[in-house]
């Protein structure tokens, strides 16, 4: 099967350039992922993060076929050759298919995202109905591997003021946690040109999120909560 | 002394798991200076991949105490777990559960607004008389929702992490003190001493030694390569768990939740077999249990597919609904992985290598220790927690979501045993002048190596070497080829080769010392299981099908140096109540 690559490492390389791979594959090789570890076990050289190879630690997220996407749940059968991979976009690239995600982490340590709530803690847990818990569906699943923030063209322009999809799906994650005490503080965390409102329902995010979430949702119940708040 | 970048911390916690992330919160709570090294950025540990849940007898759906959970604990490990350490977690369960709770767990719910409980395997009422709902769970994505809420209150915390380092060597003097580890930053290559008080290894657990595993890439044993080569002993290695459920081919985990939620086994036949090898629990029997009754129909021709080579998990009949609300992550997994809609078809599954239950070897405290007969010579300034450590509480078999509620008790545990330690002992040590030595020559070989084997061809015989004489079921000559086989693999490993040479992001040299890493725990492992003449939990030998309370109830450790094996009695003696004494072990 026939891949091109992104390639650079700053050690050696004075710019980008992208490198053509013809491989044998096995019958049990069925993930991208799995091509890849071929690749690898051919030409060491070639660097990646990854680690669970089911979808769930969100290590190797990266552009494939021009479309964000987990290397290990994207199913060789299902993509078109020569299979184009190149880094996730929109963040400085470190080598090859690793990018610094610093700017992402920010942004999502930028929301506070732990629980909030100052009340002493009962003996046993705090109650929360089903239904209450069930608004954390579809949010708290998040794997932060920011699939969706680097397909984002506002993440893009502004990663350093715009919080990004990632970020904002777990804003409303606390948000929308009964248990949660920080609502107005979240709310005034968030109101400002940039952080929330740069987000302009591209839906990006949604199309690429490995996990089916849907940040622009998010964003939009944030948006009506502030909308609420005024009025 | 080569010219070296030092830092000084109160406590150095070597991974960011749940047990890791369990520990240095409390730490960071304490106000203590604490650095944390991870491979990987924190949420990305293997952690994130534990499904079903984690055990502690609230009692939210039925009657419940810790007294069945520690009874069902110990008769879960064959015996071999410490009775003592058995009855410590399970009577702090409750509290660790609450505790996340507290920090934001999104835990499901009963209909009244408490944890939702589902059943698990070895999990009973009443010493054993039936299933018990003691697992909490988040759907069938526990793990992912605990590591990131530990990761979250570590934020609150701030506690200070080190992102993609690796931990290459533990440093120790010449008293036989831990004083730190020597780590290299992956994206500069970068090798700096972090010295520390107190240095806790959480490097889970080092699944990768077999070539069919429910483990991540990451899980290279890393911290029982540096305790072993720094003269800490490995306990009870030749235990390891087979999960019964991994996808077939994939090795992907599917949750025993399945069949807490009523799922079954199926042979080719439709055959629930199950009900012939534990009538009471069936499906839930314990997992040494299940996976060896799967690969005896196998074995006997009653396996599913082409080949007889799986076995079906039935659950279709649990209906689409509770399906997508409570195990909405394996419909995911069971339509990528196998192909198969399991509100429609079995999924094809097999008993996959899933958890190590040996370890470095602690006490309750976390507090790493050699043994001397009877006695545990504590190694001053070193401490292990969760998958990497045996404390023992899994003993010879682990059940299924005590894991989840080890890394939590004893995360916590050894970190408020550092908190007393470093009241005591303020001051730093003095380094000895060899401290980054044995790192910086691991480095130096594979930066000059012009010749040799690559990594991944020396890892793919010590993987299928594992697989192939020391599975499931294990048989005598071929322990002894293995342990023949796994020597040279030793060998070879010293002398593989990379071609890249890269200071930036080498990931080719981070899978070189990882693989020195799996060599050491492969070594210990085939040894020890050679060496153990009974069956017990997970070590099932063909020459010696019973279990053997008069010359086994003791636990292995293998030393590197000579690769000695030493032994020392389980300890049966718990806390507070009564013993509960070894009995033939039924389901």
């Amino acid at each position: 099967m026939k891949f091109s690559i992104y390639r650079f490492n700053p050690d050696v390389d004075a710019k980008p350039r992208m490198q053509d791979y013809d491989i044998a594959l096995e019958p049990t090789d069925r993930m991208l992922l799995d091509a890849l570890i071929r690749i690898k076990e051919q030409d060491d050289t070639l660097a990646l993060r990854r680690s669970c190879r089911e979808g769930v630690c969100g290590s190797d997220a990266m552009n494939i076929n021009g479309k964000n996407g987990l290397a290990c749940i994207s199913k060789l059968a299902d993509l078109k050759e020569p299979v184009m991979i190149r880094p996730l976009p929109g963040l400085p690239v470190i080598r090859d298919l690793i990018v610094d995600m610093s700017q992402f982490f920010k942004q999502y340590h930028s929301i506070k995202p732990y629980l909030q709530n100052d009340t002493p803690a009962p003996e046993k847990e705090r109650l929360q109905s089903p239904a209450d818990r069930d608004e954390l569906n579809g949010l708290y699943e998040c794997i932060l591997c920011a699939c969706c923030s680097t397909a984002c063209p506002s993440f893009w322009w502004n990663p350093d003021k715009f919080v990004g999809p990632a970020g904002l799906l777990q804003a409303y994650r606390f948000i929308a946690d009964t248990r949660d005490q920080a609502i107005n503080e979240r709310l005034d965390n968030l109101e400002d040109p940039y952080r929330l409102f740069r987000c302009h329902s591209i839906m990006n995010c949604v199309d690429v999120c490995p996990k089916g979430l849907n940040p622009t949702r998010a964003i939009g119940k944030i948006k009506d909560l502030m909308v609420k708040r005024a009025v | 002394m080569v010219a070296i970048a030092k830092r000084q911390f109160d406590a150095v916690v070597v991974g960011a798991g749940g047990s890791g992330m369990r520990a240095a919160l409390h730490l960071a709570e304490a106000n203590l200076k604490v650095a944390v090294l991870s491979k990987v950025f924190p949420t990305r540990s293997h952690t994130v991949a534990a499904q079903g849940g984690v055990a502690a007898s609230l009692g939210n759906d039925g009657d419940d105490n810790w007294h069945w959970h520690m009874f069902d604990t110990v008769k879960g490990s064959d015996y071999l777990g410490d009775q003592d350490a058995i009855e410590f977690m399970c009577r702090k369960a409750n509290e660790a559960v609450y505790e996340l709770e507290h920090f934001g767990m999104p835990f499901d719910r009963t209909p009244d607004g408490r944890i939702y409980q589902r059943p698990f395997g070895g999990q009973t009422r009443n010493y054993g008389e039936g299933p018990i709902k003691r697992s909490c769970a988040a759907a069938d994505r526990t793990g992912h929702a605990m590591l990131h809420t530990l990761y979250q209150r570590n934020v609150r915390a701030r506690t200070q992490f080190f992102v993609e380092w690796m931990a290459l060597d533990l440093i120790r003097d010449q008293d036989g003190d831990v004083l730190g580890v020597v780590a290299m930053e992956m994206e500069t290559g970068e090798v700096m001493i972090l010295q520390a008080k107190a240095t806790l290894l959480a490097t889970g657990g080092a699944g990768r030694i077999y070539s069919a595993s429910t483990n991540a890439f990451i899980n290279t044993g890393d911290g029982l390569g540096m305790a072993a080569r720094a003269g800490v002993p490995l306990e009870d290695m030749e235990f390891w768990q087979f999960h019964p459920t991994g996808v077939a081919g994939a090795g992907v985990l599917i949750t025993e939740g399945v069949r807490g939620e009523g799922g079954f086994l199926l042979n080719k036949d439709g055959e629930r077999f199950m009900e012939r090898y534990a009538p009471t629990v069936k499906d839930l029997a314990s997992r040494d249990v299940v996976s060896r009754a799967m690969a005896t129909e196998i074995k006997e021709g009653r396996g599913a597919g082409k080949d007889g080579e799986y076995i079906l998990l039935k659950l279709d009949h649990l209906g689409a609904e509770v399906i997508d609300k409570r195990l909405p992550g394996i419909r995911e997994i069971a339509m990528k992985f196998a192909s198969v809609d399991c509100t429609k078809d079995p999924i094809p599954v097999v008993p996959t290598c899933h958890y190590q239950m040996g370890g470095v070897p602690t006490n309750m405290h976390g507090q790493v220790y050699v043994p001397d007969g009877t006695n545990e010579n504590i190694v001053r300034g070193l401490y292990a927690a969760g998958e990497c450590s045996c404390v023992s509480v899994h003993g010879a078999n682990r059940l299924g979501t005590n894991s989840l509620l080890d890394l939590l008790v004893f995360g916590k545990s050894a970190a408020e045993q550092v908190i007393r330690d470093i009241a005591v002992d303020k001051a730093f040590k003095d380094l000895p002048n060899d401290a980054a030595d044995r790192s910086l020559a691991r480095l130096a070989r594979l930066d000059s190596a012009t010749s040799g084997e690559s990594v991944a061809e020396v890892g793919a015989e010590m993987r299928r070497t594992m697989q192939l004489h020391c599975g499931v079921f294990r048989f005598p000559d071929s322990l002894a080829e293995g342990v023949r086989k796994m020597l040279a693999v030793v060998e070879r490993a010293k002398h593989t080769i990379i071609k890249d040479k890269s200071k930036v992001f080498n990931t080719a040299r981070l899978e070189a010392l990882e693989l020195d890493n799996l060599v050491e725990t492969a070594v210990s492992t085939m040894i020890s299981a050679a060496a153990r003449t009974e069956s017990r939990g997970a070590h099932d030998r063909s020459d010696h099908p019973d279990r053997d309370d008069v010359n086994w109830m003791k636990h292995t450790f293998w030393f590197k140096e000579g690769d000695r094996l030493q032994y020392k009695p389980v300890k049966l003696k718990p806390l507070t109540v009564e013993s509960f004494q070894p009995k033939p072990r039924v389901y």
